[in-house]
Order: structure tokens, then sequence, then C-alpha cells
């Protein structure tokens, strides 16, 4: 039957979006290493697997939006479905702008930044890939939504601890530094914390969606 | 005809039952755009016609024992205050029911004419009453909790999910409208069965005798309801207490389905004596009140916060006020009917024989009926029916791909015209570059030709003053050679301050800058071409020294003029002069 046909193919969709989004996170993590660490071709591979990632999120969630739209999908749930789409859509373009930042700016990163940066990447890519199981579960077990996603509030909060205490370093620590290389270090360390916010912030929707659902 | 103007009544009470039981069945489907409205009026429809058709005897048989109304006057009396009951009940927004209506403008008939009420038959009614919401409750409730769990385990996918729900919200719909019209039929058509027509339709693959052909009416007077009035009640419905996830709205149509389809089976009733269990009594019962009653048994299983106390004490509230009012109405009404326009409101037999008499007993289709044999009428309407159908799908066929060729058409005109715009701003994107271009020609080949009646004019001057010195050697009067000396310095000094250069210097500066002095002749249209001349040698950065003998004097007089320029365009002092005009 169409119906069917239909929900089928958005189901594929959408587990193929999760799927990019999961990867963008692991590549995001690499692009950090591999840059942090100087490999440069590496990183600029990365940038750019990263980057068609991105291209091909939005295009897979634009196909889903139409096709609950069009085929007048779950009136009562696509609203939701969507926010959550766009909100995880998000964290891909997140990652891919901060990874391009990298590349743009070069900044300069001091040797012994180097391991509380990758530790950092780290913690957010964890909020992120927390999430993503969480995400599933709101389509076919919204009761376990939850236990999944106390992970993401415990990832996201370690990374704000870490990268203030990166920051207290680069301003405290290290006096070598020009002002307008802290600066340049305080927001790469921003960049990198800020993923781990947006995983927070599809958590948040998440649990709500998921409450809306076992009502 | 005076039999279908005596009908109205119970027609009318059809159209109302439609408008707002559908609501019941397909509320939260249509309110949350889960079924289009169309689609769910046709359903029901259909539905609750072969419902009333096919199984709405037995309901109509007790309404029938508890009174027969056996005059048409009588039956049009009881149906219109019953109507009228539910009419002014609803405006004033009290909760009503049209099965308790009926019932009490029954007793209300039975009152007026002298019959005695079977209390065993009403008391079996009024349990029903109550019994109905709570089997409702019970069923939701355990329906509600087999699904959740059956969900649980099975763990569908939440779109896939959607496509399973939209379906069985169209199956149990389905089978409501069938339950709604078996159960409710007898609140319609159930005063009018003892003064239904003698006639038995043979249509071949079934049969209508004359009390269900007054069903169909009452059906077909449900589906009027439906299609014209329940969208607003669905909406408005859907959207508030029966604002349900799609599960909840699945149970709450499934119980309300089952618990009049068990109040309204005769067949299933005899199952039960059968094997030894009590019959259960055919009542129409409340559709809206099932419904309270499942809704409450969900909220029961996700927790007490959710029950609606307030709708239970005006389901009971409705349960002695209904009855009453319809009651007291009918009894004043007859008297009015009887009185004054002298119409007969019961046949005045005794109420044995008309339980014996009536035509609900399946035995008493009797061979005085008239017999019909549709079966070729029927087979040439379904068939006229088939191909009115065939025609409509061909049109319709033929306009859709009218329209997707229109749509294709204008798609194409659309990328045509996109690409037409294009052409164009890529067009006057060329001749733009051309033009500019052609005008760097055009200065080039007048630089050119400057360039080309300079080195003629400069010959000519080299000539000239060649052709004096010659002059001058050649002579020996010192007078003549004066005079000639003077002329060289002469012609010298006028070449110094030659004009030809700086007027090309000037024109050509005006071209690259022409902004610069349009901008300055509009903020300052007092400066005199001079301090104009001074302002664009200034922008170009040149020192005074580097002015004076552009403009033709001296540094000091540029430094005067400086101070003059800056004073007419009201420099404040520390602001540079440079700088003002660089950014103006």
């Amino acid at each position: 039957m169409l119906l069917f046909r239909h929900a089928q193919k958005s189901i594929e969709l959408i587990d193929s979006f999760l799927n990019l989004i999961d990867q963008g996170s692991i590549l995001f993590k690499e692009g950090v290493r591999n840059y942090l660490y100087g490999n440069r071709e590496s990183f600029l591979s990365n940038l750019q697997t990263l980057s068609n990632l991105e291209t091909e999120a939005d295009i897979l969630k634009r196909k889903t939006e139409n096709i609950l739209y069009t085929q007048s999908l779950m009136p009562q749930l696509r609203g939701d479905i969507l926010k959550l789409l766009e909100e995880l859509d998000n964290i891909i373009d997140l990652a891919k702008t901060s990874l391009f930042q990298f590349d743009v700016e070069n900044p300069f990163i001091p040797a012994e930044l180097n391991q509380d940066l990758v530790k950092l990447t780290e913690l957010s890519t964890a909020a992120i890939e927390s999430v993503i199981p969480a995400a599933r579960a709101y389509f076919r077990d919204p009761d376990s939504v939850k236990e999944k996603l106390h992970r993401v509030y415990l990832y996201e909060k370690e990374a704000d601890k870490l990268a203030d205490a990166i920051k207290r370093k680069v301003f405290h620590d290290m006096p070598n530094l020009k002002l307008s290389e802290k600066f340049h270090l305080r927001y790469f360390t921003l960049h990198i914390e800020t993923l781990s916010d947006a995983a927070e912030k599809t958590a948040d929707v998440l649990s709500i969606m998921a409450i809306k659902r076992t009502i | 005809m005076l039999f279908l103007i005596f009908l109205s009544s119970g027609l009318f009470l059809g159209w109302s039952l439609g408008a707002n039981d559908a609501a019941n069945i397909f509320g939260s489907a249509v309110g949350s755009k889960m079924i289009r409205f169309r689609r769910a009026a046709l359903i029901a429809s259909v539905f609750v016609v072969l419902g009333a058709v096919f199984q709405g005897r037995g309901t109509s048989e007790t309404l029938s024992s508890l009174g027969a109304v056996d005059a048409l006057a009588g039956g049009f009396t009881v149906s219109l205050c019953a109507a009228f009951t539910v009419f002014w009940m609803t405006r004033y927004a009290i909760p009503v029911s049209t099965s308790q209506a009926v019932v009490g403008a029954i007793i209300g008939w039975s009152t007026f004419v002298g019959q005695t009420t079977d209390y065993k038959v009403l008391s079996v009614i009024v349990s029903s009453w109550i019994s109905g919401p709570i089997l409702g409750m019970i069923f939701a409730a355990l329906l509600f909790i087999a699904l959740r769990k059956l969900l649980r385990r099975l763990k569908i996918h939440v779109i896939k999910l959607d496509a399973y729900i939209r379906i069985s919200l169209i199956v149990v719909g389905a089978f409501g409208a069938y339950s709604l019209g078996a159960n409710n039929i007898a609140n319609v058509m159930g005063v009018f069965v003892n003064s239904a027509p003698d006639v038995f339709l043979d249509f071949g693959l079934f049969s209508l005798d004359g009390v269900q052909l007054l069903f169909l009416l009452g059906g077909l007077a449900i589906a009027a309801g439906i299609f014209t009035y329940s969208e607003k009640v669905m909406n408005t419905v859907g959207n508030g207490i029966l604002s349900l996830n799609a599960e909840a709205a699945i149970v709450v149509v499934l119980s309300q389905a089952l618990v009049l389809f068990i109040f309204s089976s005769s067949s299933l009733s005899a199952l039960l004596v059968s094997i030894g269990l009590p019959a259960i009594p055919l009542v129409p019962v409340s559709s809206t009140q099932v419904v309270v009653g499942s809704v409450i048994g969900i909220g029961l299983v996700k927790g007490v916060r959710e029950i609606k106390f307030k709708a239970l004490g005006e389901i009971a509230i409705g349960w002695i006020i209904t009855p009453l009012a319809a009651g007291i109405l009918t009894y004043v009404a007859l008297f009015f009917v009887q009185n004054v326009f002298h119409l007969k409101v019961s046949s005045g037999a005794s109420e044995n024989s008309d339980l014996a008499s009536s035509p609900l007993s399946s035995s008493s289709i009797a061979e005085t009926t008239h017999y019909i044999n549709l079966v070729l009428p029927a087979v040439l309407v379904v068939a006229a029916f088939a191909i009115i159908v065939l025609i409509f799908l061909i049109f319709r066929q033929q306009k859709l791909r009218l329209k997707a060729e229109n749509e294709l058409l204008q798609q194409q005109n659309n990328y045509y015209q996109a690409q037409k715009t294009l052409s164009t701003m890529e067009v006057s994107a060329i001749q733009s570059e051309n033009n500019l271009l052609n005008q760097k020609l055009e200065n080039r080949r007048r630089e050119y030709t400057n360039i080309a009646l300079n080195i003629t004019s400069q010959k000519e001057f080299l000539q000239k003053i060649s052709s004096i010195i010659d002059d001058i050697r050649n002579t020996d009067e010192k007078e003549i050679i004066d005079n000639k000396l003077k002329e060289v310095s002469t012609i010298l000094r006028q070449k110094m301050s030659f004009s030809d250069e700086t007027d090309e210097f000037y024109s050509k500066i005006e071209q690259t800058d022409r902004d610069f002095r349009q901008k300055l002749a509009s903020l300052f249209p007092d400066l005199t071409e001079q301090e104009k001349k001074l302002a664009i040698l200034l922008r170009l950065n040149l020192s005074s020294k580097e002015i004076s003998p552009l403009l033709g004097i001296s540094s000091k007089s540029v430094e005067i003029a400086r101070y003059r320029l800056r004073k007419r365009l009201n420099l404040k002092q520390g602001e540079s002069l440079i700088n003002f005009i660089q950014n103006l």
C-alpha cells in the first residue's frame, strides 16, 4: 500500500539521517585530533568528508520534511519530529563550521593544550553520540528515551568544566602567548564546547517529545 | 405523503443524531487530521445505514415493548417531543442523550393513552443506561492496557505505527458506525415501526421488509446529518473533549462500538442464552455517554488526574432530567394533538395484541404483506450506478491528466521564463561590459589623437623657435635681435602657461573621479572653479609644491588657497583637509 511505502521511505530517510550525524561526530573528532597533531592532509580529508555529509544531511532532512507534509503523515507528531531533525542538523552544521574555522583561521595551539583539547572534543562528541540512540529510541520505544539522555547531560557538564579549565589555563598560566592568541584559543575552545551545548538542546527537545508520546 | 410528513420528526431526530454522534466515532480522527472528513463521513454513512437496516430490529423491539406507539400522529408527537427536548437541552449545554429523551417521550405517551408502562422493561432500559458507560469504561481500560502492552512489546516505528493507526481508525470507525446505526436507529424510527408499510422487497442477494425500509430511511437521515453538519462537531469535539492521542482514540471508538454492538445484537444475546447465561437487553444507549465512560476508563489506567468527575455527575443528572422533561413535554403535546388537532394518537387496541401484531417479530411477516420482487430493478440500478461511476472515473481521469499536463506546461513555462530572465541578465551584463570597453577604447583613441596633435603642435612650436633663432643668427642688427629675443621669450612664457595640457589633465581626472566632483558640487555649491580644481588636486594627495605649477600660482598662494578652501568646507581646527576630501 502507498501509505506503508511512504512510511517505509521516511523511516529509511530518518535512519540514514541519524547515521550521518553519528558519522559527522566521529569525523569532527578525528579532524580536530589531526589538526592538533599536525596531520594536515588527514585533517583536510576529514573536513571534506564532513562537508559532504553535512550537505547530504540537509538533503535528507528536506526529503523527510517533504514526505511528512505532502503525504500528511503523523499530523500530530510531525512538527516535533521535524524540530528534532532540525536540531540534529544544527549539530552537524556546527561541527562543519568549526572544523572549517580551524582550516581558515589556522589557530596557533601550544602543544601543552593538545591533550586537553582532544579530551574536550571527545566529551563534546560523546554528548552527540549519546543523543543519537535516544533519538532512535524516540521513534520505536519512547519509554526508554529518558534513561538514554542522562549521559548527554553528564558529558555536556563535563565538557563545560573542561572548557572553563582550558580558558583559565590559557589566560592565567600562559604568559608567553599574545593576547590575540589567547582570544583565538578561547574562541576555538568555545567552538568545540558549543557542540555539546547543541547536543544538550537536542536532548531537551527529545525529552519533552518523549513525554508527549508516553502521555 | 401523510406518512412522510408524520415521519419528518423522526427524520429530523435522525439528522440531529447523525450531526452529533458521528463525532463520537470519527471526531478524534478528523479533528487530528488523521482522516479526511469526506472519507470519514462516507464510511460512517454507509455503515450506519447497514447497521440500522440489518441489526436495528432488536433495540426497536425493546422500545416497542415499553410502549407500542401504534398511531402515526402519536409516533410523530413522541419523536418531535424527544427531538425538541434534545434540541432545547443542547442549547442550554446540558449533556443529553437521544435514547433517554425517546424513552421519556414513550413513557409520556403510555401515560397519556392509559397504557400501563412495563416497569420490568423500564428497569432493564435504565440499568443499561448506567451499565453502558460503565461497560465502556471497563472495555476501554482493558483494551488500553492491552494495546499499550502490545505496542511496548512490538516497538513499531512511530511512522509505521501512524499508518497502522490510520487503517485501524477506519476499520474501528466503520464498526463503530455500524453499531451506532444498529443501536440508535430505534431512537429515530422505533416509534414508527408499528406504522411501517406492509411491503417486502426482494433484492436477490438480500431482502428488506417494511420495518427495514423504515430503518433505511432513518439511516439515510443519519447519513444526511453526518454529511451536512457533523464536520463542525467533529472538529470541535476532536480538539476538545476527544483530543486524545491516536492510540487512545482507537480504544475509545472500539469500546464504544463494542458496547453499542452488545446492546443491539440479538444473535449475541441468543448465543448467551443458548449457553445458559442471561440474555443481554437490547436497548438503545447513548453513544456520547459510552464515550465519556471510555475516556474515563483510559484516565483510570493513566492515573486518576485525568478523570473528569464533572462529566460523570452531568451524565447522572442527564439520566433523570432528560426522560422527565421529554415525558412531560410529550404528555402536554399529545393533549394538544388529540384535543386541538383532533388527531388519533393511539389505535386504542390492547397492549397484548400490540405486541402480537407488531411487525418487529419476525413471525409477523405474514403472507398478507405485499411481496415485491426487486431483483431486476436492483440489478438495473446497480448497473446504472456502475456506469455512472465508470463515466465519472473516466472524466476524473481525463481531468487529472489535463491538470497534470497543464502543470507540466506551467512548469516548463516557468522554467522558460526563468531561463529568459537569466539570459536577459547575461545579455545586459555583457552589454554593460561592452559599453565599458567601448568607453575605454574611445578614451584611448582620444588620448592617441591628443598625443598626435601634441606632437604636431610641439613640432610647430619648435620649428617656430628654430626659425626665429635662425633669423637671429642671420642678422647683425641689435634691434632686430632684441625684438626676436623678446618674441622668443614671450612665446616661451605663453607656452609655459599654456592651458591645453592642464585642461586635458583636469578632464581626465574628472572622468575617472566623476562621483567626487558631483558630490563636491552638490554639498558645496558655492565653490569656485579654482577651488574645485584645488580640491581635485588635493584628493590626488599632491603637495602644495606640486600643485603650484598645475594651478599656475606660487606655493605660498597654494597655501592661502588651501586655507580659504578649509573655510569654505567649514572645517574645524585640527581637522585634516586632505582626509576630509579623500573621505568625501
